[in-house]
């Protein structure tokens, strides 16, 4: 079993993997029942399937040189998906996209009585939820 | 081996995008939308490098870090736009 072999397998098994993180990705968004539990699955292609994929691709060129790049590419993934998905996660809480029986802790909940009290406060009558 | 890879990351990538297009049609929310269009854009990436793995060249690496770009600014403008919504209607 010559080197070249066992690199084309590695690669091939991070190939079929990532491909599969994408799947369970799917197959998450369409059978979890809230946004929070769907977020939750779709990190998986934009963190470790693309770790993967890049991984075979570094595998395959067979050269020293494109691992920064891939490296690069890979940290560039790593620092845009968690703001992004913070910023998913807190317009979706604000907007009340969640079920609150299926959390198993809720820290916002107490800021969140604070500020609208606070609110109520200040504007004496309270409107209620029209955004939802 | 590789041609084998190839099809079986061909078919499951397909059955991933077909999965995410069914919730971007189907998402009660504009956030669920947004998430699944995000998951669509993974799922580009996906394909791009698996092209260049299995025909071993490098031509798509940039736009694989534009498209991960463009989600980062597509999502985080959307969900911007959802909570200003917002305030304006409770601001009203």
């Amino acid at each position: 079993m010559n080197p070249e072999t066992v690199i084309d397998a590695v690669s091939a098994v991070f190939m079929v993997t990532g491909a599969l993180m994408s799947l369970a990705a799917a197959v998450g968004l369409l059978r979890f029942p809230d946004l929070m539990s769907r977020m939750h699955a779709a990190t998986k292609p934009q963190v470790l399937g693309l770790f993967l994929l890049l991984a075979a691709l570094g595998l395959q060129m067979r050269t020293w040189w494109v691992w920064p790049v891939l490296v690069v590419a890979w940290l560039f993934q790593l620092l845009t998906v968690p703001v992004s998905a913070h910023m998913v996660g807190r317009a979706g809480y604000r907007t009340k996209h969640l079920h609150p029986e299926l959390l198993s802790s809720d820290e916002l909940e107490a800021v969140v009585q604070q500020a609208a009290g606070q609110q109520a406060a200040k504007h004496g009558v309270d409107d209620d939820e029209a955004g939802r | 081996m590789m041609q084998t890879v190839l099809t079986v990351t061909a078919v499951v990538l397909s059955l991933a995008a077909a999965g995410a297009i069914v919730r971007i049609g189907r998402g009660p929310s504009l956030l669920d939308r947004v998430l699944a269009a995000d998951v669509l854009l993974a799922i580009f990436g996906a394909a791009l490098c698996i092209d260049m793995a299995v025909n071993r060249h490098l031509n798509n690496l940039m736009l694989l870090v534009a498209i991960s770009l463009i989600g980062f600014v597509g999502s985080v403008t959307v969900a911007r736009f959802v909570a200003e919504r917002r305030e304006s209607v409770r601001e009203s």
